[in-house]
């Protein structure tokens, strides 16, 4: 049954390719925000953990809005990104990737503080007085010990951008073969007449890629484990 | 040379320690739970920043505050074997065996991964997780990582007290072997006297995050001024002795130490081994002639030198046997049957079965390097 129309697989492809380049252009930046609130005091903290998990309690349209008023063509971000692009990126995938990014990193961070919190800092201690510096410490001992939390923020980040819908119609509207994803395609159905046929296709589409997903980091998880312990 | 001037702060506790000592054998800190041992440690390794202080290894300054210099830990190379081992649980027992090795400045060949295993008896384990060890091996593979840092000073905090007791006698000639085969100086912090005996030759005491003295076991442990630190029940005296000759048909060893010879049941190291011998207070009786016809196979002629009465039923002597300190526990009858008071002429009165290998510890010497393997068989 699952021979796609060109419209859906080009749906899939933009949803798969939005989603994976949000979560790697946020990932350095959430495993940085969940160190520095993990392990950093500072002026100004409760502000940025708020600042972060804002996105978690708007309405996702208001969050699309002002990333319209910061990226749009007179937008300060937006004037600064043209004048070296040469471009926005309203209206394009780079556009949704980035409100998809924005939605989800509030739960990358959370798992990734989550899994620093719980970093025994003894080891890292061991590890200076054996003759590694901070930054070395963080690659050859924090980073392998949070690792299956890095995993899970990232699956659930990504998990989280397949499913964007309000910030990124708002944001970068509902193009075809640009910013069409999953979603928005269903959505896009169920408005047509005689579209529930093709809304339901994609409802179910939607719901293997998630287990999909799942089954993902679940494997990734044990093999993690088992190397371990 | 270790010279150590520190003013730090934790919370309510107050850390005010200054002592200089040589930095060879094994340097031992002890102190009461919450004297400070662990904060001093930290402080050393970099671990904690003090307040104010100098710290000095061997004309190389880790810490002047005056002067704003602070070593970052990575660059005092000091080991650290810590309490609860530390190892890396995502390296195998190679992997954290060589995190510091790979690490280590200068290339020091000195130290090869092969013979620190074989030293360390670690060579079966090398591919193991850190996960499947025992407690003990856990231990063992937290000196090797630490030695293999190449460091020029060994810190322990409390390495043994993790362990029951048949592993902490496991794992002390591993400790010993440690000293006598790569000679790094340790710096050994425990609560425990009885690891201090056996494998210390210098000792800061500590109280109430001060140093209260330094010196050589011997000297400190004898020490009546600092009993109420050293602890009552364990009061004795330590000597050096060295042995002079086996009597294997009636199992007994003769020691010479400069007060005299002194008989012990048969021990295993050969004659010319040097020994660190504890004597407890009481296990010394004491004569006023000497004896005839007695079992006793050590007497000594001694001289009163100090009197611990703290009006309890039982009253330490401090005696001077040609020098050497020796303790006795009386009771307070006898002290007063025999009318002693300090400057007395008296006879110590040894038992021979009163001291047996727990009391009896090898220093470092020629032929050292064999004698921690020896021991580990013995107590196997």
């Amino acid at each position: 049954m699952f021979d796609l129309s060109p419209a859906e697989a080009e749906a899939l492809r933009l949803s798969l390719k939005v989603g994976f380049w949000s979560v790697a252009a946020s990932l350095p930046l959430g495993i940085a925000v969940a160190w520095l609130l993990a392990r950093r005091e500072f002026p100004g903290k409760t502000l940025l953990n708020g600042i972060v998990h804002l996105p978690l309690v708007l309405p996702p349209v208001v969050v699309g809005y002002a990333l319209l008023l910061l990226f749009g063509r007179n937008g300060p971000l937006g004037q600064a990104i043209e004048a070296i692009f040469g471009k926005t990126v309203i209206f394009t995938w780079q556009g949704a990737a980035l409100a998809a990014a924005i939605m989800a990193f509030p739960l990358m961070v959370r798992a990734i503080r989550l899994s620093l919190e719980a970093v025994d800092k003894k080891l890292e201690a061991a590890a200076r007085t054996l003759g590694a510096g901070p930054l070395d410490v963080f690659v050859t001992v924090t980073l392998p010990l949070i690792l299956p939390g890095v995993l899970a923020g990232a699956i659930l980040a990504f998990a989280r951008s397949l499913g964007e819908f309000g910030a990124t119609i708002t944001f970068v509207s509902n193009i075809p073969g640009e910013t069409r994803t999953l979603p928005l395609a269903l959505y896009s159905l169920t408005q047509q007449p005689g579209g529930e046929a093709g809304a339901l296709r994609l409802a179910i589409l939607s719901v293997l890629l998630a287990f999909a997903a799942l089954a993902g980091s679940e494997i990734l998880a044990r093999r993690l484990k088992r190397g371990r312990t | 040379m270790l010279e150590v001037d520190l003013e730090a702060r934790a919370g309510a506790f107050r850390l005010k320690a200054a002592f200089s000592c040589e930095t060879a054998g094994i340097v031992a800190v002890y102190g009461r739970s919450g004297a400070g041992k662990t904060t001093l440690v930290n402080a050393l390794a970099g671990l904690t920043r003090p307040e104010r202080g100098i710290i000095r290894l061997g004309g190389k300054t880790l810490l002047d505050s005056q002067a704003g210099i602070d070593l970052r830990p990575e660059k005092r190379r000091l080991g650290y074997v810590f309490q609860e081992g530390r190892l890396f649980p995502h390296l195998d027992v190679r992997g954290n065996l060589l995190y510091g090795a790979r690490r280590a400045a200068g290339g020091d060949s000195r130290l090869e991964l092969g013979t620190v295993a074989a030293v360390l008896g670690l060579e079966d384990l090398l591919n193991r997780r850190v996960h499947d060890l025992s407690g003990g091996e856990k231990q063992r593979v937290a000196l090797g990582r630490a030695l293999l840092a190449n460091p020029e000073l060994l810190l322990m905090d409390e390495p043994l007290a993790a362990l029951d007791q048949e592993r902490k006698d496991e794992l002390i000639p591993f400790i010993e072997a440690l000293r006598d085969r790569f000679g790094v100086p340790v710096v050994y912090v425990t609560h425990a006297m009885p690891e201090i005996l056996r494998l210390a030759d210098m000792l800061v005491l500590m109280s109430d995050g001060q140093v209260v003295a330094s010196g050589p076991v011997e000297e400190i442990t004898s020490r009546l001024d600092l009993r109420p630190l050293t602890g009552r029940y364990e009061a004795g005296a330590a000597i050096r002795a060295r042995i002079a000759r086996h009597d294997p048909a009636y199992g007994l060893t003769e020691l010479d130490f400069a007060g005299g010879t002194l008989r012990v049941p048969l021990l295993d190291e050969p004659p010319g081994s040097g020994l660190r011998l504890r004597i407890r207070a009481r296990d010394v009786a004491l004569a006023l002639r000497r004896p005839e016809d007695t079992s006793f196979q050590n007497i000594f002629a001694a001289r009163v030198a100090e009197i611990a009465d703290d009006s309890g039923p039982q009253i330490d002597l401090r005696l001077d046997v040609s020098g050497v300190p020796l303790w006795a526990r009386i009771t307070r009858r006898a002290f007063v049957d025999l009318d002693l008071a300090e400057g007395r002429s008296v006879f110590a009165l040894v038992k021979s079965v009163a001291i047996d290998r727990h009391s009896v510890a090898p220093l470092p010497g020629p032929g050292g390097l064999d004698r921690p393997r020896a021991g580990l068989e013995n107590d196997r």
